[in-house]
């Protein structure tokens, strides 16, 4: 291909003399179209502009519809008017040059150094006429011609006044083409391309039929684009204007006219300028004019040429499938057959795409390799085979194994776009693992994904090496998992590998095959199997691990572990696995979490990533079985607290009151301890706020260690606790809010203090600051609050709702700002970080060269994991 | 002046590179000098070298990553 490089671009503006040259017409009526429905000759719509209509053709050029491009015309204005959008330059020359003589108001020693300064920064132009400008003000006598210069104001967007005095475009347009070409030069225009009176309009281009399409609707009557309806509108004005101008109609009148014919031209630009009513159409729906097309996000730019519809792709609800792989989709049926791959016929494939060719809907499409194109049906399938040779393509329907681009708006990191394997099922509906949920962040209220299928080898290729779902499990921007098991997941595997869960033979079995085990492993509790038998199966056999589990962690903040003796932990918290095989330890999110699930970690670190995605398809169908059959459910009574904890928690409020009225009364005397760094009213608020958190604290610790105590029984209910414990969902602050009471409510990081004069709500007194009625909510969600606590809540919970509003449109906007300025840097071949024109940006990328997603947590290499190997080794 | 910020330890040190070495520098890693990122005549860390336009700045940084990172900039 001929590539050539831009040098410059340089922009212009349109002189009278060229609109009228490129004019294929000109305008002389405001009608479009007559009684009969023909266009009239010298209207808006007349052939001579371009044809829509398909079979006509165009009277200008010739050519039917899809050639002829369309043809600008033109409109004489009676009167000159100003081109809104230049009237701030209009305003600089008129403020910096004289009505007399047209010289800027400079001495001629300034003007000189002024040439010099052009001449050696030309691109410093617009600077050096804003400082004309700005001495030029100041000068109330011109130094050239010694007239006196008058005050200039500019009511925007266009109308002037010298002394108060209002002076009109013919005028404006006398007075700037006096200012003589070296002056202009000064300003930055090159009077070569632009005159400065083009900014004040005589002649206004009409632009071709094509740009303004008129719509026939359905019960036949014509609709016209808003610009035909804005330009008729100038049209009849300005054929107003001269009936009255011939007439002699007073000053007055015409000047009204004149400037209707202002307004109108002013909106025809821009229906939004600051100071003019914007035009409305006949429904009150204001019109969309020339800018109003090309700014914003539905302008042409982000809409139509930033953002495309592409072809080859289909949008549909997702839902979730367990018995897919994590890098399957499930397309349905009517999807697979709309959606088609371009299949080049070589000498090594031709006789499988003569067979695609002769089986019934499998292949659409026969491409010759002049990219004409032949439908292929039943009835031509014979002159299809025959023709069909080396060098031709068949498009072919989607079918099993097809790899495709699957995405979910909104696309805030690279894990929203992932490369899957087609695979094709009846239903209406997209569907995918549950497990890569996470990285789309979607769920299945009615989440819509797209699919897009890559239409060349390359495109193909690159999908499944760079996006391919199970390569993904690591993520890029923190190095630990991020494709993974959550909520019933974490809870499913818990349950299988607690100490007390047993299988009878028959059961262990059904689960063996259902992994696809044929070395069927020894029972290890007499006859049964334990679950952490069934798991190891998942395992690769050369595996070795050992940390503490989440539940571990759990157990320790409650306090109710103290000294960790490993494997002979009496909880079963501390995790072991030597060779493949789970030697002790319950499964939880600790070995399958976010970012630091210690068994995904290893499975899609260390090995290829065939067995991390083996390991979900085995997980996933173990996870389904035992969940449906063991259960797992929740219910009020769990959150029931026995008399002991209610006592403790009663005697605790009662201490939160005490101590929160010794604070009130320290504060009030003024003999409260100051924080460092704080007044004496913010360190109370912060002691009141401590003083919540402490108490709450306190009770939190002894609800957890009287709810967790039945999980760690022999057969434990599988409930919200385990949900805790294995750290699924939920954890002991929910349990607290429930069981416990809420504590302290809070906006902005402190206690509440909006509301009325000197109190919160008006159930309080006056100038009480203390615990009461400052926020603190002494009763839990089982039991309920009274009014007061209701509103504190609702304080609390306001500023969440908020939060979360305002924090999404702020991030959208900020991520869109930063997507667009990193859009184009990239890493090249000598290790540099470089703009689009090869500016460097880094010497080294992230300064270190390291890949985030290849690092372990962050880190470029796991010093303990390999002192651990080197010990091993030897 | 009392103090020189480029004494305060999260100021990185800034080296004014020898010509011979700027021009190797550039040679080796394929760089014509307008594409390095571009440092001000005037900016306070290297104010002290008197340095001209075109002078190539070297800066040494501490980095949590990489230990240290080097860094060149040409001064406008």
């Amino acid at each position: 291909m001929l590539m050539k490089k831009i040098h410059s671009v340089e922009f212009q503006i349109i002189s009278p003399a060229m609109i009228r040259k490129m004019s294929a017409l000109e305008i002389k009526t405001p009608d479009t179209y007559d009684k009969d429905g023909y266009p009239m000759e010298g209207g808006l719509m007349d052939p001579h502009l371009g044809v829509i209509n398909p079979g006509l053709r165009c009277k200008t050029c010739g050519q039917k519809m899809k050639q002829c491009p369309g043809h600008f015309g033109s409109l004489e204005l009676v009167r000159p008017v100003v081109h809104s959008e230049f009237s701030r330059r209009i305003e600089m020359l008129m403020h910096a040059t004289c009505e007399e003589c047209g010289r800027i108001v400079l001495p001629e020693e300034d003007l000189e150094k002024l040439r010099r300064d052009v001449e050696a920064q030309p691109k410093h132009t617009e600077i050096i006429a804003k400082k004309i400008v700005a001495k030029a003000k100041k000068i109330t006598k011109c130094p050239h011609c010694k007239a006196i210069k008058g005050k200039l104001l500019l009511d925007k967007p266009t109308n002037f006044f010298m002394e108060k005095e209002r002076i009109y475009p013919t005028q404006i347009r006398e007075w700037i083409e006096k200012i003589p070409e070296q002056d202009l030069m000064l300003f930055g225009y090159n009077p070569e391309r632009i005159k400065p009176e083009w900014f004040i309009l005589t002649v206004v281009p009409v632009p071709p039929i094509t740009l303004r399409p008129s719509i026939t609707l359905e019960s036949g009557i014509k609709s016209e684009d808003d610009l035909t309806h804005k330009l008729v509108d100038i049209i009849r004005i300005n054929i107003r204007l001269k009936d009255n101008i011939d007439a002699g109609a007073p000053q007055l009148i015409i000047e009204d006219l004149w400037d209707l014919l202002q307004y109108h031209i002013t909106t025809y630009f821009d229906n939004n300028t600051a100071g003019v009513p914007p035009a409305k159409h006949r429904s009150g729906r204001a019109l969309r004019t020339l800018v109003q097309r090309l700014k914003g996000k539905k302008g042409r730019f982000r809409h139509n040429l930033t953002g495309k519809r592409v072809n080859f792709a289909a949008r549909s609800t997702v839902t979730p499938d367990p018995f897919l792989e994590i890098s399957e989709i499930g397309v349905p049926e009517t999807i697979a057959k709309e959606l088609t791959v371009p299949e080049i016929v070589t000498s090594w494939n031709k006789k499988k795409i003569e067979k695609l060719v002769k089986d019934k809907d499998k292949a659409v499409y026969l491409i010759r390799p002049d990219e004409t194109r032949k439908k292929i049906d039943e009835t031509n399938k014979k002159e299809v085979l025959e023709e069909l040779d080396i060098g031709y393509k068949v498009e072919r329907r989607l079918r099993n194994g097809d790899i495709v681009l699957f995405n979910r708006q909104p696309s805030l990191h690279r894990l929203s776009m992932l490369a899957h394997k087609v695979r094709v099922m009846p239903g209406k509906t997209l569907r995918i693992n549950p497990i890569v949920c996470k990285p789309y962040n979607a769920d299945f209220d009615g989440d819509e994904m797209n699919i897009h299928v890559p239409q060349t080898e390359e495109g193909k290729t690159e999908a499944k090496e760079l996006m391919y779902v199970r390569d993904q499990v690591i993520s890029p921007r923190y190095g630990g998992p991020v494709i993974i098991l959550d909520e019933d997941g974490v809870s499913g595997l818990y349950v299988l590998t607690m100490k007390s869960t047993e299988f009878t033979p028959e059961e262990a079995m059904q689960y063996f095959y259902e992994i696809g085990i044929t070395n069927i492993p020894k029972p290890d509790r007499g006859k049964n199997y334990s679950g952490k038998i069934i798991f190891s199966q998942t395992l690769p056999k050369d595996l070795d691990l050992e940390y503490q589990t989440k539940t571990c962690r759990v157990l320790k903040k409650t306090g109710l572990c103290k000294n960790c003796v490993k494997e002979k932990c009496e909880h079963d918290a501390y995790l072991k696995i030597e060779r493949g095989k789970l030697k002790c330890g319950v499964i939880d999110a600790a070995s399958l979490g976010e970012g630091s699930g210690k068994i995904i970690d290893a499975l899609a670190r260390e090995y290829p990533s065939e067995v991390i995605e083996k390991f979900y398809f085995d997980t996933m169908r173990l996870i389904t079985d035992i969940l449906t059959k063991r259960g797992m459910t929740v219910g009020l009574d769990e959150y029931e607290v026995s008399d002991k904890i209610k006592e403790k928690k009663k005697k605790i409020v009662e201490e939160v009151m005490e101590e929160g009225k010794k604070l009130v009364e320290k504060f009030s005397r003024g003999t409260l301890k100051h924080i460092p760094g704080r007044n004496l009213e913010e360190s109370f608020e912060i002691e009141m706020m401590r003083l919540a958190a402490k108490s709450k604290e306190k009770l939190e610790r002894e609800i957890m260690k009287e709810k967790l105590g039945p999980v760690l029984s022999k057969n434990p209910e599988l409930n919200t606790m385990v949900m805790i414990l294995s750290g699924s969902r939920g954890s002991s602050i929910n349990l607290m809010n429930i069981a416990g009471f809420w504590g302290q409510a809070s906006v902005r990081e402190g206690r509440p203090r909006r509301g009325f004069s000197d109190r919160l709500i008006s159930l309080n007194k006056r100038s009480d600051f203390g615990v009461d009625a400052g926020g603190f909510i002494s009763k839990n969600f089982l039991e309920g609050m009274n009014a007061k606590e209701y509103f504190y809540h609702s304080m609390g919970g306001r500023q969440g709702e908020v939060d979360t509003g305002v924090s999404t449109k702020v991030s959208g906007y900020l991520y869109r700002r930063l997507a667009n300025s990193l859009k184009d840097l990239m890493v090249n071949h000598d290790g540099t970080v470089r703009t689009a024109d090869k500016n460097v940006v880094q010497y080294k990328y992230g300064e270190d060269g390291v890949f985030p997603m290849k690092t372990v947590q962050g880190k470029s290499v796991d010093i303990e994991e390999e002192f651990r190997l080197f010990k091993k080794k030897k | 002046m009392a103090t020189s910020i480029t004494d305060h330890f999260l100021v990185p040190k800034h080296y004014l590179l020898p010509k011979e070495q700027a021009e190797k520098l550039l040679e080796e890693r394929g760089i014509s000098a307008e594409q390095l990122p571009r440092i001000q005549k005037n900016d306070p860390a290297i104010k002290e070298f008197k340095p001209l336009k075109g002078d190539i700045v070297k800066i040494v940084r501490n980095s949590p990553t990489a230990g240290q990172s080097i860094y060149y900039r040409r001064v406008v």
